[in-house]
Formats: structure tokens, C-alpha cells, sequence
């Protein structure tokens, strides 16, 4: 009876708080001052360069430092197409049959040492992302093939000429790890800014101790007048959850930003009641339950059918989302998004049934046809908590239901990896997390590796390219949803080159008087905090 | 005297190359690599470019032996390296870090021989009373559980019962301060994990106080002078607890060797920006310099511990020759 | 002649005779002894006397407090806690038995090897149960588990290796003392192989120690398995381990649901602690110069 009560008044938080969060703060005007402690959920990061880097740490410690060109807009982060411009003046509309997109920068925008920034710097920092030269290296150059030149006619202009068009390119200028840095200092150092802060953000860099904390300042000069509200802001690096859970508890930090699992929300809305805020959310993030079919017997259809369908989808994700940070059942496309699969269309694929007895039963019988019967075999996991752990705790235990007898073998990140790249696991619980919500590229996992150097599956499949291409080139949006379902069934359903599992949730706890953030899908975005205020 | 620990000296060369070549080879047999845990760690895009670019940054491709020679021949030179995760000097990611697990270390040894150097002598004294049995008691109890569980009871034990007392509950500051900046609040910080080690650092001396307390009151001279009348008191003041301090003092030097064992977990409970920490996160980025550089280091403490405590106990009971 | 040995008194006791003196004379140590046979039955009949499954999930019971269904409550999956403790005395004691045998007997081989033959070797085992001994634990076990990965076997070679070079050094002092006996080179000269030496008079020698070292072995390698769990270093789930309970339970879970974290937590304090309770009685009852004046 205690649990149903505790359950309904966290429900009813979370409902309140999560209400409060959507309706824009036009209430109450901001109060300037303070200073924010926040933490960060990671060990120390290998470098401060949002460049050469692909971790939150990263991000969480240098974003409130650095400038972008565009960005989502932080009043409305959940959105996937609403981009505001940071340093530019206006969104420009693409010229050139949609290859040529002309930027205006703004004007008086000035780095933390005084000096002005320029379309120079704004042009040299994306050709830098672009086509890195030698010896520079870019993690995102990826992202960016389809950019041909960037290049500044004038002191005010930047000009981004494309080598086809394509409805990626905006989100994927929207990079949050895109800082604008110094002509001059990239020039001269391109190292430089691994170890040195310089931007022209909201916070000018203040110090920063290895391991332990990365602090800044006001900027006064920031060019969004009025912003940032704060005086000043302590990054503490704090890698154990339940070091962060005390530390809320006990006010000496405010909130973290990546997400925290349902038994840390339960314990501090029981402690602290209203003094803290939730906020939830989907989070562009999910795992995935990769067969190699490199290896016996799974390269056999039937028997991955049989995994597939022995996953009770449905119980599993409201009872996990107790004890995980997953919440929603989905297919291949993030679950807010309108090309995501609708509840009816998911029950068409194999292993989202709605009976599960009677998919458990076929399972069994596919077991037998392939001759693979009580198959004993290793689910490889990276050792992490949330929720990966979870998920094979999970999974392990349906998979015995059909008689499959599973252990897990648990490697810490660069054994994991290695493990991935060299094909030598059977199962593999992989993820899927993207920095922003982007499903047309964001799908591209499931392709084989000649495509997408990061599928694992150990398959080659011409058909599914076929598939993927004839959706990405689709400019009507009926028909563009029409085939990312066919896609989509045949890379889940036909094929089953991987099993899904309940798309990742993002929970935010934060102390009550902190104002001004709202929850996105993604822990990479809405970083800089210009516009977080503390009531108090 | 000199000659011999001028002897040991010399002896703890093989050990270090030994320990030397031990986590070389070790480090390198885990599959992965530094670069695979720098870019992939996250999800993100791992390129092949990008992993080549970042190996020959940081030098994997080189010949293992020479990369061994360079290492060693480093070490003699006292030229320690760069992190391979973070580009900066090994001295200053260790230098860095030293304070917090040396004042927690300290402060530990200090609780520890405070507490159980007089309860093991009372235990040893009043052998087989209630007394005896409690103290007995307390020190298992110490050994017996494990020290992350009582680190994190206890955190959550002051968060109750500040909450109960004061109406909010209260933890020390996650942002560390040094000592000389705000003793107070240094301490806050500190006394927590150094209860926790010491704890069990101190049930350890303990049963060890009582045992070598024990065996020198059996002693033929201690019975000669209780014979002859003299004050118990005096007794065990002069001879017996001088003596009995030779094992015990062997005991707190080993122990305190072995403390960056403990120090690795409580670091991880407490969130402390400690050597015990660094030596988990240098293992795992599989950082390979930085890993050698701290093994290197704990195995030297260790060898340095052992010659201080040697020759400290053959220094205090001169029954016992250099041999 | 006067062969100087160590063989037991001649005069037989009943082995009820000798428990009932053992339990007057040490209660605490009958008390650990107690612990222990609690926790070995446990471990034993595990199948017989465990409530549940252990790795049933069971979602409609998650985190339930204590009560008539689950003695102990459930955990955050809806496993049976009392179930998953009983078996997880099977997990603790299997690792916590073969790494203090296989330990002690490689350092028990090891120092006697480096007492009675001295000179280089002594010089070698020496440098390399110092490295041995310098290298943290968990550094060792952090690499064994990323090289080979995690599990009950890796786990017992990662807990093994720190206990070899403590066993091998307490075990060559007490040689030492039996090496320097002059009876030791007169058995050389008269044409006793090593082995016959060894065995016959160095060994038994050591074995008090020994075994009262093995107890206290006992009581550490369970205890670094549940450091290596909370590191998420050791056994992984859903197999039933005190270490890995304590690490899924103790943090996310110590205020809305204690059960989870109190109860692992109390089978690894209790079990340890009835080892080395045992294992001060033994060290008392066998050490001649220990016993009562």
C-alpha cells in the first residue's frame, strides 16, 4: 500500500513539475546573481577541445565557455528542427538549389581576451571541423561530408557551399561540440585549446583543476544583452551516482546534466519533496541487441527470430522503467519523432506481439528447426549501471524462458570496443545515442559495415542499402515515412539485424530554484547555461 | 648498518624492473587501446582516420621494446612522461592528486594508532575478560566489513541524522579544499574516509598490539619482575610495551604500505580527486605511462616502507643482527 | 637417538573431547565456528532450502519491504533476497575457499622452496613475491577483468595472486627458524633427499600458521570480491554474490529500500567474521605459547 501511495505522489510530482517545466517562465522575471554548482557525471576528460572530442565531459565542462554558429533553441530543446542562430544574425534560406547557405555574423562580438571575433574565425573553426589538415584530427568530419567549402568573403560573412542537397546539413551545424575558436590561435597551435580555454560565450574560463573542477565567470561583454544571469558557475567532476544523489540532497550542488535513474529521483522527491524539480523526457538513446552474424548459429534467421521474439517488449519497459533510465517501447526511429512507427504499426514486428506465450511457443519451434535448442551463449556489456546492466539482466532472464541459457561477459570500454571491432562476441548489447534528433541519419546504424563503419552485426545486405538510400533522397514526407517503414521492417522484422529495446529515458533532478532550463532529448545541447537563473 | 641498507637498496633495483616489466606487459595484453576508450567512449562515430591520427599523437605504434626502453630509461633519468589521456606531465597529474590521499593516509595511521595501541594493550592486560572479548569483538568487526559499505553507511548516517538535528540534511562540500585555504572545511572533508580506512587499519594494530603484548608478558624477565613486586604498571610501561612496539611498529609500516589499496575504493565512495582514483581511471582509459608511473611509484613505497620498518626494528631490539 | 620431531603426543583424545574443550576455552571461536557451518550448509543445500530461484525476475514484486511471501524482501527485479543470499553462500564460499587453498598452497610450495634452498632462488622468489605484494589488488584485478573478462573463474585468478606472496612470506619465516637446526644438514649428509626433508620435518612445521592463515584467507578473498563487485569488477549478473548485491543495491537504494543494501551486507560481515573468529580460537588452541597461564 506504502509503495502505491509514494508511487502516486511521485507520479503526481513528476506530472506538476514536468507541467511547470513546459509553460514558458513569462511569469517571473529572472533574478540575476549567484553562483550555480552543478556536477558532472564522468571522470576527468582527455581534452577541453570540442573538436578532436565525443564525450559529455567534455561538453558539460567547456560548453558555457564557447560560442556556435546555430544552435537548438533552448526554449523549446525537445524540438528537432527549431534552430536559432547564436553568432549569426537570421537563419538564411539555402540559394543554389539548396547547396549555398550565406551566414551574417554578428557584429561586436569580442573573445574573452578583448579582441574581436570575426567571419574569420567563424570560417577557420568550420574548415578546421570540415577538412581538418594534417595532423589535426576532427571527430566530427564525418558528419560533414556533404559540405564542400566554407569560406569568408568578408569580415561579416560566412558561406557554406554544399556538394548536394540534403536536410541534414542544418541539424548537423547545430553540433553542439562546434566551437568557434581563434583564427589566430589555430593557425599558430592547433593543440591549443585542448589544455586552454578561450571562447566567447556566456562564461569566460576561470580555472580549472584536473579531476576535480572547471570553474568560470561572468562574461560582461556577452553579446546576448541582459545574459547570462549568473555570476558564475563551479563545474565539480563527480563520477559516483551516489555521490551526486548526497550532494543534491544536501544542497551543495544543484542538479547534473545527463540523467538520473528512477531510484535517484524516488529518493529525493521522498527527502526533499518540492525542494527539487523533475523533469523527464525521451532521450535519443537506446541499446541494441546485436547477433554477430559472423558466428554460428547466429548468422541462422530463425534463431535470431527466436531472440527477438522472446522479449516480452511490452511488460518489460513500464517495470524496467522503475529500476532503468528506459521508458518507451519503440522501433528503429526515436519514439517522439514523426517518422517513428505508431503503437499499431510496431505489434507488426517481430518480437513487439502483444502475446507472448504464443510468440515464446514460436520462438521454441524455430529454436528446433535451426537445431539449436538450449543454446548456451555470452551476452558481451559495457560496464556501465544504467542501463546496460539492466537491459541484460533482462534480457538473460527472458531469453531463459525459452530455454536459452545465458551468461554475461562485462568489459570495461576499450576491451568492449575491441571486442566489437574484432568480431569476436556472440551477443553484443550495443547502443545507439546521437547528439541530436536526427532519424534519417540517426537509422543509419543498422547498415552494413561497408556503409557505416560502426555496424558490428558482422552482415553485407545490398537490399537494405537499397532500402535506406531510396528513403534518405524521398523530398515528400508521406512517402518518406512510408519508407522508413519498410526499412524499418526489414532490418527489424525480415532480417532482425538487431533487437531493440525500450528507448532510453532522461530524468533531471534539480533543486527548486533553479530557473530558466528546460529538458531536451539529448544531454549534448542546451549546455551554456546563459539562461538558467537562481530564484533565491 | 649502511652496508645493509645500502644491500637493500640495491635489491629493490630487480624489483622495480621486475614490476616494471610486470605492468608493461600487463597493460599492453588488454585488448583495446587508449584511442578506441578516448573517441568511442561516448557512442559517437569512431573513424578509422580519426584513431590513426590519435595513435601516431600519442606514439602506439612504436616497437614495444622501444617503447619499454623508453620507459625505463625515463624512469632513471627521473623523466616520468606525459599522461597519454590528458598530455599533461605524469609529476603534475600525480602532484596534483597527492595531497588529498596523503592527508587522508596520515590522518587514518594517526586515528588508528591512537585508538588501538592503548585498547590492545588493556585487552592483552585483562586477557579473557569481558573487556578483552569486546575489544576483540570491535576488531573483527573492523576486519570483517567491508570498507565501502561502512563509507557509504556513513555518509548516509551523518545525512540523517543532520537532517533529524538540524531540519537539512548536511554533507561535507564535493568541492575540495586544501587545507591551508579552510582547515574546517578540509577536515569536513577528510575525516570521514580517514575513519573509514582507519577503522579497519586499526583492528588490524589492535589484534596485533594484544598478540605481541601477550607473547612479551610471558616473557621469562616481565615474570622475574612481577616476582620480585615491582608495580605492575611500571612493569608494563617500561619493559613489556617497548618491547611488544617492535611487531607493531612492523605492522603500522606494512599496513600504511598497503593503505592505497584502500585508498582506491574509499576514493570511489567519498569522490575524493585522490592517487587511489587516478590509479582506477589511468587503468581503465588503459593510459598507459600514467599507469606505469603509478605502479612504479606504489612499488617504491612499498620497498621504502619495508627498509624504514627493517631497519627501524633491528635499530630498536639490538638482539637482532643484520644478517 | 634422539630424532628430534614434531609428531602430535601419542595419548589419543575422542574428537568430542577435544570439540567440548575447544568450546569451553574459546566461545568466541565456537561462535565463528557456528557462522561458518551456517554459511557452509547454506552454501551446500542451496537447491533444497532457498524459497525462490534466484534469477527469477519477478516484476510484479519489485522492492518489497520484508514480509510473509519474501522473508527478506525483494530486490529492485523482484528476486527473492533471501534466496539469492543462500545461494550466494555457495558464490562466496566457492571463491573464498579455492583462492585461499590454491593461494596458500602456492605460497606454502613457494616458501619453503625459497627457506630451504636459499642463496639465488631465495633472492628471486623474494624480488617477485615483493612485486607480487606492491601491486594493488584491484590494479591486478582491473587488468586480469579487462583481459579476460569478468566471471567467477577470473575473479578467483584476480583474488589468488595478492594472497600467494603474503602466504609465502609468513610461511618462509617459520622455515627459516627450522632451517637453521642443525639436524637439518646431518639429515643432508646422511642421504635424505629434498623432498624427504621438506615434507617430513620442514612442513609440518609451518602448518599451524598455515591454516591459520588459510582462515583468515577465507575471510579476505570474500571480501574482495565484494570490492571487486562495487567496482563492478567481479562476479556479474544475474548470478547470486553477496559483493555484487551489496553494488547494485547499496547506493541506488539505501533510503527507499534498505533491505537491499542491510542484508547482503550483514552475510559478508557475519561470514568473514565467523572465519576470523575461528581462526583466533585455532591460533590460540594450537600455538602452544598462547594458551592461558
Amino acid at each position: 500500500m506504502k509503495t502505491h501511495i509514494r508511487g502516486l505522489a511521485v507520479g503526481l510530482s513528476v506530472t506538476l513539475s514536468a507541467a511547470l517545466a513546459a509553460t514558458p517562465a513569462l511569469a517571473q522575471t529572472p533574478k540575476r546573481g549567484g553562483t550555480m554548482t552543478y556536477m558532472i557525471p564522468a571522470d576527468a576528460p582527455p581534452s577541453l577541445d570540442g573538436h578532436k572530442e565525443n564525450t559529455f565531459a567534455t561538453l558539460h565542462a567547456t560548453a558555457p565557455f564557447y560560442s556556435t554558429l546555430i544552435s537548438i533553441n533552448p526554449d523549446n530543446p525537445a524540438s528537432s528542427t527549431d534552430f536559432v542562430c547564436d553568432l549569426c544574425t537570421e537563419m538564411p534560406k539555402p540559394t543554389d538549389d539548396g547547396k549555398t547557405y550565406t551566414f551574417k555574423i554578428r557584429k561586436g562580438v569580442k573573445f574573452h581576451d578583448g579582441t574581436p571575433l570575426t567571419a574569420a574565425d567563424v570560417a577557420k573553426s568550420w574548415q578546421y571541423i570540415v577538412h581538418p589538415p594534417k595532423g589535426v584530427s576532427s571527430a566530427r568530419e564525418a558528419y560533414m561530408v556533404m559540405v564542400d567549402s566554407v569560406e569568408n568573403p568578408d569580415d561579416e560573412t560566412v558561406v557554406f557551399k554544399l556538394k548536394f542537397a540534403t536536410s541534414a546539413f542544418v541539424p548537423a551545424l547545430a553540433d553542439p561540440f562546434a566551437f568557434i575558436y581563434k583564427k589566430d590561435i589555430l593557425e599558430k597551435d592547433p593543440t591549443w585549446y585542448e589544455k586552454n580555454v578561450l571562447g566567447s560565450g556566456p562564461f569566460k574560463f576561470s580555472s580549472y583543476e584536473i579531476g576535480q573542477s572547471i570553474k568560470g565567470v561572468r562574461n560582461p561583454d556577452y553579446y546576448h544583452q541582459g545574459k547570462p544571469y549568473l555570476d558564475g558557475f563551479n563545474a565539480i567532476f563527480a563520477a559516483k551516482q551516489s555521490v551526486r544523489v548526497d550532494a543534491i540532497r544536501a544542497d551543495r550542488a544543484v542538479t547534473e546534466f545527463r540523467g538520473m535513474p528512477p531510484s535517484a529521483r524516488d529518493e529525493l522527491v521522498k527527502e526533499l519533496g518540492d525542494k527539487v524539480t523533475v523533469q523527464t523526457g525521451d532521450w535519443n538513446c537506446v541499446n541494441l541487441l546485436t547477433p554477430n552474424q559472423k558466428k554460428k548459429p547466429f548468422d541462422d534467421v530463425r534463431v535470431r527470430r527466436a531472440l527477438a521474439l522472446a522479449i516480452d517488449q511490452w511488460k518489460g519497459a513500464p517495470a524496467l522503467s522503475k529500476i532503468a533510465t528506459v521508458h518507451t517501447v519503440g522501433g528503429l526511429v526515436f519514439p517522439g519523432s514523426p517518422l517513428a512507427a505508431t503503437k499499431e504499426e510496431l505489434t507488426k514486428l517481430v518480437g513487439f506481439g502483444t502475446d507472448i506465450e504464443k510468440a515464446r511457443a514460436e520462438a521454441r519451434r524455430l529454436l528446433k528447426e535451426a537445431g539449436a535448442e538450449g543454446l548456451k551463449f555470452e551476452l558481451m556489456n559495457r560496464n556501465v549501471d544504467q542501463p546496460y546492466k539492466f537491459i541484460a539482466t533482462w534480457a538473460i532472464d527472458e531469453w531463459s524462458k525459452i530455454g536459452l541459457k545465458v551468461t554475461q561477459k562485462v568489459l570495461p570500454t576499450g576491451p568492449f570496443y575491441e571486442g566489437l571491432r574484432a568480431g569476436s562476441f556472440e551477443v553484443a548489447v550495443e547502443f545507439n545515442c546521437q547528439n541530436l534528433v536526427n532519424p534519417l541519419l540517426d537509422v543509419a546504424k543498422v547498415l552494413p559495415r561497408s556503409v557505416y563503419p560502426e555496424n558490428y552485426g558482422g552482415y553485407e545486405d545490398p537490399k537494405l542499402i537499397e532500402l535506406y538510400n531510396a528513403m534518405l533522397h524521398e523530398t515528400d514526407p508521406a512517402k518518406q515515412r512510408e519508407k522508413m517503414r519498410a526499412f524499418e521492417t526489414y532490418a527489424l522484422d525480415t532480417q532482425v539485424d538487431t533487437i531493440m529495446t525500450p528507448w532510453w529515458e532522461r530524468i533531471i533532478v534539480a533543486r527548486s530554484y533553479m530557473k530558466g532550463w528546460k529538458i531536451s532529448p539529448s544531454h549534448y545541447i542546451n549546455l551554456n547555461l546563459a539562461n538558467i537563473w537562481l530564484d533565491k | 648498518m649502511y652496508r645493509y641498507i645500502l644491500n637493500r637498496l640495491l635489491l629493490s633495483i630487480p624489483t622495480l624492473i621486475g614490476a616494471a616489466a610486470l605492468v608493461f606487459v600487463l597493460m599492453r595484453l588488454i585488448p583495446g587501446d587508449i584511442c578506441m576508450v578516448r573517441l568511442g567512449g561516448s557512442g559517437g562515430t569512431v573513424s578509422p582516420s580519426a584513431l590513426a591520427a590519435c595513435h601516431a599523437q600519442i606514439g602506439l605504434e612504436r616497437p614495444l621494446p622501444l617503447q619499454f626502453l623508453d620507459f625505463i630509461g625515463g624512469f632513471a633519468v627521473g623523466d616520468f612522461g606525459t599522461s597519454m589521456w590528458s598530455g599533461k606531465p605524469v609529476i603534475q597529474e600525480i602532484a596534483s592528486r597527492l595531497p588529498v590521499s596523503l592527508e587522508i593516509a596520515l590522518l587514518a595511521t594517526i586515528v588508528a594508532v591512537a585508538i588501538a595501541i592503548p585498547l590492545g594493550t588493556i585487552s592483552a592486560l585483562k586477557q579473557n575478560s569481558w573487556l578483552d572479548h569486546v575489544v576483540r569483538t570491535v576488531a573483527i568487526a573492523g576486519i570483517a566489513t567491508p570498507s565501502f559499505w561502512l563509507g557509504i553507511l556513513s555518509i548516509l548516517i551523518v545525512l540523517d541524522v543532520s537532517h533529524y538535528l538540524f531540519g537539512h540534511p548536511w554533507m561535507p562540500s564535493i568541492d575540495y579544499v586544501p587545507l591551508w585555504d579552510d582547515p574546517l572545511g578540509n577536515l569536513s572533508i577528510v575525516i570521514l574516509p580517514a575513519i573509514t580506512i582507519g577503522y579497519r587499519y586499526s583492528a588490524v594494530t589492535m589484534r596485533m598490539t594484544r598478540s605481541a603484548m601477550l607473547e612479551v608478558l610471558r616473557e621469562d624477565y616481565i615474570r622475574t619482575a612481577r616476582a620480585k613486586g615491582l608495580i605492575e604498571q611500571l612493569i608494563v610501561n617500561r619493559h613489556a610495551l617497548k618491547n611488544a612496539m617492535l611487531p607493531v611498529v612492523t605492522l603500522v609500516g606494512i599496513e600504511f604500505a598497503f593503505l592505497i589499496g584502500g585508498l582506491v575504493v574509499t576514493e570511489q565512495v567519498f569522490n575524493l580527486n585522490g592517487i587511489g582514483r587516478l590509479f582506477v581511471q589511468a587503468v581503465q582509459n588503459q593510459d598507459y605511462t600514467l599507469t606505469q608511473a603509478l605502479v612504479m611509484l606504489t612499488v617504491a613505497i612499498f620497498v621504502v616502507t619495508n627498509l624504514v620498518v627493517d631497519v627501524l626494528y633491528a635499530w630498536l631490539d639490538p638482539r637482532i643482527r643484520f644478517g | 637417538m634422539t630424532a628430534v620431531t614434531n609428531d602430535p603426543p601419542v595419548r589419543r583424545r575422542s574428537w568430542l573431547d577435544a570439540s567440548s574443550r575447544f568450546a569451553r576455552r574459546q566461545p568466541l571461536g565456537t561462535f565463528g565456528l557456528v557462522l561458518v557451518i551456517v554459511a557452509a550448509v547454506a552454501g551446500l543445500s542451496a537447491e533444497w532450502i532457498a524459497p525462490y530461484n534466484p534469477t527469477a525476475n519477478d516484476f510484479a514484486a519489485m522492492t518489497e519491504p520484508p514480509s510473509a511471501a519474501h522473508w527478506l524482501g525483494t530486490d529492485q527485479f523482484g528476486r527473492d533476497l533471501l534466496s539469492r543470499i543462500i545461494y550466494g553462500a555457495r558464490t562466496a564460499l566457492i571463491i573464498g575457499f579455492v583462492s585461499s587453498f590454491v593461494g596458500g598452497f602456492l605460497g606454502l610450495v613457494l616458501g619453503v622452496a625459497s627457506a630451504y634452498f636459499g642463496g639465488w632462488i631465495d633472492n628471486v622468489l623474494q624480488r617477485v613475491m615483493d612485486i607480487l605484494m606492491a601491486f594493488p589488488l584491484i590494479i591486478m584485478a582491473l587488468a586480469v577483468v579487462a583481459i579476460f573478462g569478468t566471471g567467477v573463474h577470473n575473479v578467483i585468478a584476480a583474488i589468488t595472486v595478492p594472497l600467494v606472496p603474503r602466504c609465502a612470506r609468513v610461511v618462509r619465516s617459520s622455515a627459516l627458524s627450522i632451517r637453521e637446526v642443525p639436524y637439518i644438514d646431518a639429515a643432508r649428509t646422511s642421504g635424505f633427499s629434498h623432498s624427504r626433508i621438506i615434507l617430513r620435518h620442514m612442513v609440518p612445521n609451518v602448518v599451524a600458521p598455515f591454516l591459520i592463515m588459510l582462515t583468515a584467507f577465507v575471510g579476505q578473498a570474500i571480501l574482495a570480491e565484494a570490492s571487486l563487485s562495487y567496482l563492478g569488477l567481479g562476479v556479474q549478473e544475474p548470478t547470486p554474490a553477496w559483493g555484487l548485491m551489496l553494488q547494485g543495491g547499496a547506493e541506488e537504494y539505501a533510503s527507499t529500500a534498505p533491505w537491499i543494501a542491510i542484508f547482503p551486507g550483514l552475510a559478508i560481515a557475519l561470514t568473514v567474521f565467523g572465519f576470523s573468529l575461528f581462526g583466533d580460537a585455532l591460533r590460540d588452541a594450537i600455538d602452544p605459547k598462547m594458551r592461558e597461564r
